[in-house]
């Protein structure tokens, strides 16, 4: 049953942390992912979803509790050798030897691989050419990122795994690191990444999968995500009343367009379909109820909208059920 | 394509990795130099102390004076009797020698010191008035080879070097890596399991190298430690020495996820080998009913087969035993190590 046009396959995937003297925590609940052949899929999801465990029963390092795991058509247990031939890994934490440098580092990762990048030229793609005999312990944050994402670069793989390969980077930085997964992808390569950023969600990943509480809640492109909550467009505004009190949000609702309004940290959050029939219906809105706009802005729906909204959802649904016989 | 050799690899790192800290070098090559040289110069042997004789300055005695200060046996004090009474009172003469009535030994019998000291000076002056031996005896001086305690001590130092080495060198750096995530790294590699143990104890045995040769040199150039085995002897005991701790160190660190972990075993493991094993002292000084189990600690064995080799010369045949056993501890723990490895 292996498919060649799927990178990975997860089914029904469980993972039970077991500490003894603590209670076992449920970090997968039934989590299913395919990731296609030559797509960039990101885990996208909040602290403590289960991404690094996924990512890392993916790479071989993690035995799952249960569930059915096929990566590039072969299995853990089985084809080890192969498959490590074939991935490459970059951790969300790993320290490397403090005392070599970096072209010392990367070679002796190259020495692994039967077949793979010539180590200066992968210095050279992800920036740190000047740096080769620079020892470990001189480079900045961003450096050693970038570092380990070579060493996961170094031996060629089809399938690349990053998990959080930007955090803590700088903008520029994070630029360097989507240049890489994109080169990576031209080659027609799988990459399956992690991340907190909507953005680099947005821009670097051609499907997203949301992760909450051990499980995929939503996948699909970013376009699709977002077009799944309706609405193409985000009103956020403020007002003020020097003569009485500020209405809620039912005031909005029914303004032409408007899909769903909510109240936001400090103003109304309108999403809209055609900002052009619904602004000046607000503004007129306004100078019958006499109040004073304080903030006006729009946007596009972003993905962190899609997020808050899913995971949101989710967590009501979640307290119902437990409320639920 | 260019070929790379992750052996080779390996094992450079591993290299690159020791010598680039600073603080290694030190306790693996600079500690136990300055401590065979501070307990070297604290044990050396002395000459045997002369025997301070005090010498009332009258004319009559100055034949016997004369004999005293001609032989280095005899630290003489001259002074008035009065002055060679009080040299006695105070310990700084052992016997005096007055002229009251007649010539005099003054000394003091509660003083263990001073019935020799009467015997020698008094040996002396007769024998050079003319005085003969009743019987012919000769008195032959023996210093045996390698009799001092500094002999004894290198090869115990060697010997506790070679189980530092072995146990820190390869358990210390094992658990820093795992703390590193650099394990976990790597085992998400094709690295061979086999080729990353094999650097860690490659790199430990090059190591012990300049640290043998080190120490017995400074034995050898600053208290004239005589190396009487042949240096394959040498090498042999001490390699399957290296290789049976570096064994143990593995084993105690396949496990450990914490640098207080590794600590705590290395020491509860090293202690009793310090106490027990011969290293300062000689371990038959412990009673009969603990010798088994002394006798069962590899720094034992090793101890015992590298005094045979470096001080007695003994061959390489004649230690079959000690070898077996050091053989027997690496194998057991590395396979052990082996076993229950944790990546992760
Ligand atoms: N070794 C472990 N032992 C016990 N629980 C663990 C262990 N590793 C992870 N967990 C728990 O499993 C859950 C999922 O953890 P995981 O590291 O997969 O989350 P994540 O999505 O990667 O989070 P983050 O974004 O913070 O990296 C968390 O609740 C975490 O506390
Ligand atoms: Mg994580």
């Amino acid at each position: 049953m292996s498919n060649a046009t799927q990178a990975v396959v997860c089914r029904d995937l469980r993972k039970r942390y077991v500490t003894r003297g603590q209670a076992p925590v449920d970090a997968l609940v039934g989590l299913e992912l395919t990731a296609e052949s030559g797509e960039c899929l990101g885990l996208l999801g909040p602290n403590g979803a289960g991404k690094t465990t996924t990512i890392e029963i993916l790479e071989g390092l993690l035995e799952p509790t249960s569930g059915e795991v096929e990566v590039l058509g072969m299995r853990w247990g089985v084809d080890d050798e192969a498959l490590r031939q074939r991935i490459g890994i970059s951790l969300q934490e790993t320290r490397l030897a403090d005392k070599l440098t970096v072209a010392e580092t990367l070679r002796l990762f190259r020495s692994f691989y039967h077949r793979g990048n010539d180590p200066m030229e992968t210095l050279d793609v992800v920036q740190l050419a000047e740096k080769r005999h620079a020892r470990l312990d001189t480079l900045s944050g961003g450096q050693k990122q970038r570092l380990a994402v070579a060493c996961a670069l170094v031996g060629e793989p089809e399938l690349l795994f990053l998990d959080e390969p930007t955090t803590g980077l700088d903008p520029q930085s994070r630029r360097d690191v989507w240049d890489i997964v994109r080169r990576h992808k031209e080659r027609g390569r799988t990459t399956l990444l992690t991340t907190h950023y909507m953005d680099e969600a947005e821009r670097l990943c051609d499907r997203v999968a949301v992760v909450d509480r051990g499980k995929v809640i939503a996948v699909g492109s970013p376009a699709e995500l977002i077009q799944r909550i309706g609405g193409e467009h985000v009103i956020d505004f403020a007002v003020q009343n020097s003569h009485g009190p500020v209405p809620g949000v039912e005031a909005f609702g029914d303004l032409p367009s408007v899909r769903d309004c909510r109240l936001d940290s400090d103003g109304f959050r309108l999403t809209v379909g055609a900002p052009h029939e619904c602004i000046p219906a607000l503004v007129a809105r306004l100078s019958v109820h006499r109040l004073e706009l304080t903030r006006l802005t729009t946007r596009h729906v972003s993905l962190e909208d899609v997020f808050v909204n899913l995971t949101g959802r989710r967590l009501t649904a979640e307290e119902l059920a437990d409320k639920g016989p | 394509m260019k070929r790379y050799s992750p052996n080779w690899e390996l094992f450079l790192c591993r290299m690159r990795m020791f010598y680039r800290e600073p603080e290694a070098i030190f306790w693996t090559y600079g500690f136990p130099v300055l401590l065979t040289i501070g307990l070297g110069v604290a044990f050396r042997t002395k000459p045997p102390d002369k025997v301070q004789v005090a010498i009332e300055g009258a004319r009559v005695l100055s034949d016997i004076r004369r004999t005293l200060e001609d032989d280095p046996a005899f630290q003489t004090f001259v002074g008035s009797a009065a002055q060679c009474e009080a040299w006695i009172r105070k310990g700084e003469a052992a016997v005096a020698i007055v002229y009251g009535e007649g010539i005099e030994y003054h000394a003091d019998p509660t003083r263990p010191e001073a019935a020799l000291a009467r015997l020698k000076v008094d040996e002396a002056i007769q024998r050079a008035a003319g005085r003969s031996d009743a019987v012919g005896i000769k008195s032959v001086e023996v210093t045996a080879r390698g009799a001092r305690y500094i002999d004894f001590l290198i090869p115990g130092l060697v010997g506790m070097n070679l189980m530092g080495g072995g146990l820190w060198g390869i358990g210390f750096v094992t658990v820093d890596m795992r703390i590193r995530k650099l394990l976990k790294r790597l085992v998400a590699t094709p690295m061979r399991k086999r080729d990353f143990f094999l650097s860690l104890i490659g790199s430990r045995m090059v190591f012990t190298v300049p640290e043998m040769l080190l120490l017995l040199l400074t034995g050898w150039m600053l208290f004239r430690v005589a190396i009487e085995g042949s240096w394959l002897a040498i090498a042999v005991v001490a390699g399957v020495g290296a290789l049976s701790f570096a064994g143990l160190g593995l084993f105690l660190a396949s496990r450990a996820r914490k640098i207080e972990t590794i600590s705590g075993l290395m020491n509860a493991v090293m202690l009793p080998m310090w106490i027990f094993s011969g290293i300062f002292f000689s371990s038959k000084r412990f009673p009969d009913v603990l010798q088994p189990f002394i006798q069962a600690l590899p720094l034992t064995q090793l101890n015992n087969a590298l005094r045979a080799v470096i001080t007695d010369g003994a061959s390489l045949a004649s230690q079959g035993v000690p070898l077996l056993i050091l053989a027997a501890y690496g194998l057991v723990s590395f396979v052990l190590a082996l076993r229950y490895f944790r990546w992760t």
